[in-house]
């Protein structure tokens, strides 16, 4: 392993509370197994074969709300579907993310019109936007490293 | 195998229905056959299983809203603008045997508009009936099931009339900005 | 919150989620009574495909009714689309179904070409049989992978996008965009095949047969597949004709109707392939379909490729009054120029008729009514899309099945949610 190597025969790391927590909430983070619309096929295919997710610790997709802590909102939220998503993110436990993937997802997109949200942001909190209409799995993935750096620099007194 | 040879829907319905049928156009190869709202159930059951006609198949039912135009029941004479109510449905039916397709339209009034459900010739009827009863606010007498289909059990109004709004979020300029942002409270930084 | 405000909140939660009352008449009385179960399936559940509700009456195991809820991704693009002109419509129809935006753009490019009376070049044809057919592998590719991952089989998703990711680079190579390409447009297609197109589709064309090789060996003669897959979900023939299903779920019930031989579009007349059809009727039959669809559209897209190569000539319509003109013209020609800036700016205007055109999606006929204005809008487009009658046909199919086979019978007959709620 490369840390017991530099570490010697020692095997103690010094490192604050926080930087441990945030490194293992980073580490696997569980994304819920969600799609709405299109963004939800490029989702999928960024955890497939040719861009991998599992390579960020997100290999493991969670269809109950209750076991997730990343909601990914991927494609166009309806005046429908709005109060189910809102329920879905109320059942998630503490801690949470949200990312909102696709122009549709952040700010309405083209579907300026009565039936579509105008930005997912009206009914939950965002974390990362993602653009792109629908995003490429490359952003995707850099929206996700986005969201990781950000935990990074979490406190702890933060979420109390 | 043998089949009857394919009859000419036109003169086959105006030979049943007389009356009834009351305008047809022909439009870069298909055929519209506009008949009398009350009767086009019997009219659709009857393309359906004569022989020589055998339209077997319902591939749609759309319902267009001629709004701004207040024809009424007089029409302008011109043959391509035989309208005489606000709501026009069509049923684009398709016969597999003769590989043809027909339309058959209906007109519903702006007040209270109402038409016989084709449910009871096609089941395919039943969910684009009530697309249109959902969308158009026509009502399909004696279809089982009255609910909304796209649209919330408590949404206000029938979004594909032309006068119903498109429902526009205005674009953010620096000057609405404050005022576009306090609809969305979960913005964060 | 106390404890006591949170039970508060709980029951007031309750006291408007409204009673089985407005269920009497749509379950069986049963129900009512409580001797069988009501069962709530979506509109999150990882395998409606999408935000499907389904409302299951269950006895035991056994399905005794089944009521789908649809609307979740209503999107009003028929509404959108009476307020832009022609041209600029067309984006919006990529996003109905998002697994072959090409589809899509056919249906509503045909239904307009029909409407206008505009004629396409016979290289664009090709180009467009091109695209069709790879968007329908693109999209039976979807439906094999997410269909074996509900029967349990994970890894065929991986195979399956593996091979997809190629033919989305293809459509990035033509169009610039993975997945909403609005590459194929009213007049021909947006522009010409790139150099390094060929060979690529060409090597795709060489390896794709032996990867549909691999797919069968995973699942075609698997035991645990057949056992899910076979003698369930059967739907009769004179059903599939009275609900109006079309594409393989129709064709799985043996009846050979596909719109590419019966009502030729773009050139199919001219390509030489076969219809696959199934004898039972059930999720396997369709299975099979769609895999031999994939060799079938291999070879069209052999024979495209050819003519590729030695067709030459315009790719999309010469009358600029509706197509623009090559962007190398505008320095030289000022008529050239009036066209260019009347057509991004106002668009054309269709007469006041109503048409309606229909083609073969890979779910089945995807038909497109467009009443004109004689403006430059239309007045109402509406689309008849595939998913949407056959999930209006789910209950008739699923019932009697249990509860595990729904989700095959769901995965078979292909359902795309943006499809069926547009």
């Amino acid at each position: 392993m490369g840390v017991s190597s530099k570490l010697g025969n020692l095997g103690i790391v010094t490192t604050t509370v926080e930087q441990a927590v945030n490194h293992a909430r980073v580490g696997a983070m569980w994304p819920l197994l969600f799609g709405l619309a299109c963004c939800a096929i490029e989702y999928m295919s960024s955890q497939a074969s040719s861009y991998d997710l599992s390579r960020f610790g997100m290999e493991l997709n969670r269809a109950t709300p209750r076991q997730a802590d990343l909601l990914i909102v991927s494609g166009r939220l309806t005046r429908k579907m709005a109060p189910v998503v809102r329920q879905l993110y109320d059942q998630m436990a503490e801690p949470k993310w949200v990312i909102s993937m696709g122009d549709c997802a952040s700010c309405g997109g083209v579907y300026n019109n009565y039936a579509i949200v105008q930005g997912v942001d009206e009914i939950i909190p965002v974390d990362v936007y993602v653009a792109g209409c629908p995003p490429r799995p490359e952003q995707l993935l850099h929206g996700i490293l986005t969201l990781h750096e950000k935990v990074k620099g979490e406190r702890i007194a933060d979420w109390a | 195998m043998e089949f009857p040879a394919a009859r000419d829907p036109v003169s086959a319905l105006r030979d049943v229905f007389g009356e009834a049928l009351l305008h047809v156009k022909e439009f870069r190869g298909e055929t519209t056959i506009v008949v009398d709202a009350e009767r086009t159930a019997e009219v659709l059951d009857f393309l359906r299983v004569t022989s020589g006609l055998v339209y077997n198949m319902l591939s749609d039912v759309s319902a267009v809203d001629y709004f701004p135009n207040d024809y009424g029941d007089a029409f302008d004479g011109e043959e391509s603008d035989f309208r005489p109510e606000r709501f026009g449905v069509s049923y684009h039916i398709l016969s597999m045997l003769y590989n043809r397709r027909l339309r058959v339209k209906a007109f519903a009034a702006a007040e209270d508009p109402r038409l016989p459900t084709a449910t009871v010739v096609w089941p395919a009827a039943n969910w684009l009936e009530r697309e249109i009863a959902d969308m158009m606010g026509i009502v399909f007498e004696g279809h089982a099931d009255q609910r909304r289909l796209l649209m919330p059990e408590d949404w206000y109004g029938h979004p594909h009339r032309r006068d119903y709004p498109l429902g526009k979020e205005t674009v953010a300029f620096s000057f609405n900005v404050d005022e576009i942002h306090q609809h969305k409270p979960f913005a964060r930084d | 919150m106390a404890v006591a405000e949170q039970t508060q909140s709980i029951e007031e939660q309750r006291s408007w989620e409204g009673s089985l009352d407005q269920l009497r008449g749509l379950v069986s009385e049963r129900a009512i009574t409580g001797e069988t179960m009501l069962l709530n399936m979506g509109p999150h559940h990882p395998s409606t495909h999408g935000v499907l509700r389904l409302l299951l009456e269950l006895d035991g195991e056994q399905i005794v009714s089944c009521l789908p809820d649809i609307g979740f991704l209503h999107t009003g693009i028929e509404k959108s689309l009476e307020d832009k002109s022609y041209e600029k419509a067309l984006p919006l129809t990529d996003r109905m179904d998002y697994l072959s935006p090409m589809s899509n753009n056919m249906a509503y490019a045909a239904a307009v070409e029909k409407l206008l009376d505009l004629d396409v070049p016979e290289r664009g044809q090709i180009i467009r049989v091109v695209c069709l057919e790879l968007a329908r592998c693109a999209s039976h590719l979807v439906w094999l992978g997410t269909h074996a991952i509900d029967m349990g089989a994970m890894s065929v998703l991986l195979y399956a996008f593996r091979e997809r990711e190629r033919i989305l680079g293809m459509f990035e190579m033509l169009s610039g965009q993975r997945m909403m390409s609005s590459y194929i447009r009213p007049g021909g297609v947006w522009r010409d095949v790139p150099d390094d197109f060929l060979p690529t589709i060409k090597q795709f064309l060489d390896d794709f047969p032996y990867k549909v090789d691999d797919y069968e060996a995973l699942l075609t003669k698997n035991p645990i597949w057949k056992d899910r897959a076979q003698g369930v979900g059967v739907i009769e023939p004179d059903v599939a004709l009275a609900y109006g299903m079309t594409g393989p779920a129709l064709r799985g019930s043996g009846v050979n109707w596909d719109l590419r031989k019966a009502q030729p579009y773009c050139g199919y007349e001219t390509y030489d392939f076969n219809v696959p059809l199934g004898e039972h009727g059930d999720v396997y039959d369709r299975y099979l379909i769609r895999i031999h669809e994939f060799r079938e559209s291999m070879k069209i897209l052999n024979q495209a490729v050819s003519r590729l190569e030695t067709v030459k000539g315009p790719y999309r319509s010469q009358n600029h009054k509706y197509c623009p003109p090559l962007r190398s013209e505008l320095g030289q020609s000022m008529e050239a120029v009036i066209h260019h800036f009347k057509l991004w700016t106002y668009g054309y205007d269709a007469p006041d008729e109503e048409i309606y055109s229909a083609i073969e999606s890979p779910r089945g006929e995807i038909g497109c009514y467009i009443h004109g204005t004689g403006g430059n809008k239309p007045r109402r487009v509406h689309f008849k899309t595939p998913s949407f009658i056959h999930i209006s046909a789910l209950p008739v199919v699923a019932k009697g099945y249990l509860l595990a086979d729904m989700v095959a019978i769901i995965g078979s007959v292909d359902i795309v949610l943006g499809d069926c709620d547009r």
